[in-house]
């Protein structure tokens, strides 16, 4: 397969592939549709809550998938000790941040559901710092934990409103309102500069476990050391970061949540998390885990070809015989070189050179 | 090198001087030429100057990684970016202003002539309030004194304009000052030196304060 020809999405698909299959998961293929009230449900989940609906034959109210995690879910296995490990490239639609209209976005990512323990949340985690050293060797891979960000909160202050507002804030770091904040819910100093520091707890796995055990005894500050250990021993602990500012719906989200960055790509690229929440909501009694990647982003850092379409622009003219123009194309493939035959030269098209038949066929 | 965009202006001028008082001066800025960007390879920073209501999306979009945009420029376009630091320049308020004699609570629905659709829709939507929004773009005092709209959500910085068409702040929505913003992504890969501009600033904030 000569896999220049390969675009950068489909490339990283193809690398993703293998590597979830080798941590023994399976290819997970599902319809377009889904049924809208499915959607509707649980359109807090989604990233948008505007989908694409028609009426079924029957009448029935379906939507193009906006999002594959739900769909997965739904289908997937529920029984006590039972795991089920799947991954997937699938297109969902959503409506775009920019043009405000429904877009076609390819999407991988995987599922792992059932039963699952430390050493599932460790594979899953160790396999999206996997996934993205295969977008950039520059990685980083920020992790958080819900659990343990909730204990903090309601160490300080149980009322649900203020969390609500101390999770907006912390998530985009800003710490004069969160000081502000605790001020108008009658927080003291000593606590107010607890909760401000969150928005700092930042850095290597040895640095963060210090500065949590010293805001909190929340009872999972354990699993945060373990995994830290557990990436230190995958050697990837010079790309991972524990950042407590990384926060999410926790109606849906719970335990470990993660996103990854990659240079030259203004968001996030990779984006999971343990969402057991979601599960309950669903009526699953499983655990689970997962992220997906956003290969559309890969546009912005794509285009590290030689730049070239064609090796070489063979161009011919009526008087030509086709028997020399199919030789002469023989001859250069057997040279490894990719040509294209064409009468006149043509636009927004690029080739490394030009073998021009016409003066050949000139001198005949 | 890290990018900074900073809002053209009074405010950017003063934005800059903050840096430049941090350590990261760029003289070629104070030129008086047509230049858009401005580089000190030494510090590497590379400045320009944006429209002030663009810098939010100059950051989000990563092509600066920081910047410096108004609490009302990130709230009214709903900017995923890091919030890092109150500079505590470019301070004023949004808040709603109508005709002295205007009393809102009589109206069922209440004409709001505005910039800031959002920020509007989002106060009334908290108060209870039905609205109609009549985007302007500039001019804002204008549409009450001509019968365009009841009220007016605004930027007010001293209320001079307000007081010499006779109108008055009816309730204020929220304080706004001038806030150092970091891209999301930028911040993970320039994490120290975003950190330390960071820190050099707020000590500046500070001794402002008289903290």
């Amino acid at each position: 397969m000569n896999e220049a020809l390969l675009k950068t999405e489909e490339k990283l698909v193809y690398s993703l592939r293998s590597l979830y299959h080798n941590y023994g998961y399976l290819p997970y293929s599902m319809s377009k549709f889904e049924e809208y009230e499915f959607y509707i449900q649980n359109k807090e989940f989604l990233v948008s809550d505007r989908v694409i609906a028609f009426n079924d034959t029957n009448g029935k109210m379906l939507a193009l998938k906006p999002d594959v995690t739900l769909s997965i879910i739904k289908s997937g296995v529920d029984r006590e000790h039972a795991k089920q490990k799947v991954f997937y490239n699938e297109n969902v639609y959503r409506v775009s941040k920019t043009t405000h209209r429904y877009k076609e976005i390819m999407q991988a990512g995987l599922e792992c559901i059932g039963d699952i323990d430390l050493y599932d949340i460790f594979e899953v985690i160790h396999l999206a710092a996997e996934s993205l050293s295969r977008i950039s060797e520059n990685f980083v891979l920020a992790i958080s934990h819900l659990g343990i960000l909730s204990d903090i909160l309601n160490q300080f202050c149980t009322d649900s409103l203020f969390q609500a507002g101390a999770i907006k804030l912390l998530s985009v770091k800003n710490t004069h309102d969160l000081a502000k904040l605790c001020d108008s819910y009658g927080l003291g100093e000593a606590t107010k500069q607890k909760v401000v520091s969150l928005t700092s707890i930042y850095g290597s796995g040895k640095d963060v476990i210090k500065r949590i055990c010293d805001l909190s005894d929340s009872g999972q500050i354990p699993l945060l050391e373990k995994l830290s250990v557990m990436l230190d021993c995958a050697g990837q602990s010079k790309h991972i970061v524990f950042d407590f500012s990384l926060a999410d719906d926790m109606n849906y989200y719970n335990g470990f949540i993660f996103k990854g960055f990659v240079p030259g790509i203004a968001s996030e690229i990779l984006s999971g998390g343990q969402y057991d929440n979601l599960m309950r909501k669903i009526n699953r009694n499983s655990r689970a885990i997962g992220f997906a990647i956003y290969l559309d982003l890969l546009d912005k850092i794509s285009g590290t070809t030689d730049g070239y379409d064609f090796d070489v622009l063979l161009l011919y003219d009526d008087n030509t015989e086709p028997i020399t123009v199919a030789n002469k194309i023989a001859l250069l493939r057997e040279r490894g070189l990719s040509c294209s035959a064409q009468k006149t030269i043509p636009e927004k098209i690029s080739f490394k050179e030009i073998c021009d038949l016409r003066k050949e066929s000139e001198k005949c | 090198m890290l990018n900074i965009a900073l809002p053209k202006g009074r405010l950017g001028e003063q934005v800059y001087e903050m840096f430049e008082h941090a350590g990261y001066a760029c003289p070629s800025i104070k030129e008086k030429n047509r230049k858009l960007i401005f580089e000190n390879v030494e510090m590497g920073v590379r400045y320009f100057w944006v429209k002030p209501s663009d810098v939010s999306i100059y950051v989000e979009h990563g092509a600066a990684d920081i910047g410096v945009a108004g609490k009302d420029i990130i709230l009214e376009y709903g900017t995923d970016v890091y919030e890092l630091l109150d500079l505590n320049i470019g301070r004023c308020k949004m808040a709603v202003a109508a005709k002295k004699e205007f009393d809102e609570s009589k109206l069922k629905t209440v004409r709001v002539a505005t910039k800031f659709v959002n920020i509007a829709s989002d106060y009334y939507a908290k108060i209870g309030k039905d609205i109609e929004i009549i985007k302007l773009n500039g001019s804002i005092e204008l549409a009450p004194i001509l019968g365009l709209s009841d009220v007016i959500v605004d930027i007010v910085e001293t209320g001079t304009t307000l007081r010499e068409n006779n109108l008055e702040v009816k309730s204020d929505i929220l304080p706004i000052s001038a806030r150092l913003i970091a891209n999301k992504a930028s911040f993970r890969f320039h994490n120290s030196e975003i950190e330390q501009i960071s820190a050099r600033l707020k000590e500046q904030v500070r001794e402002e304060k008289g903290i």
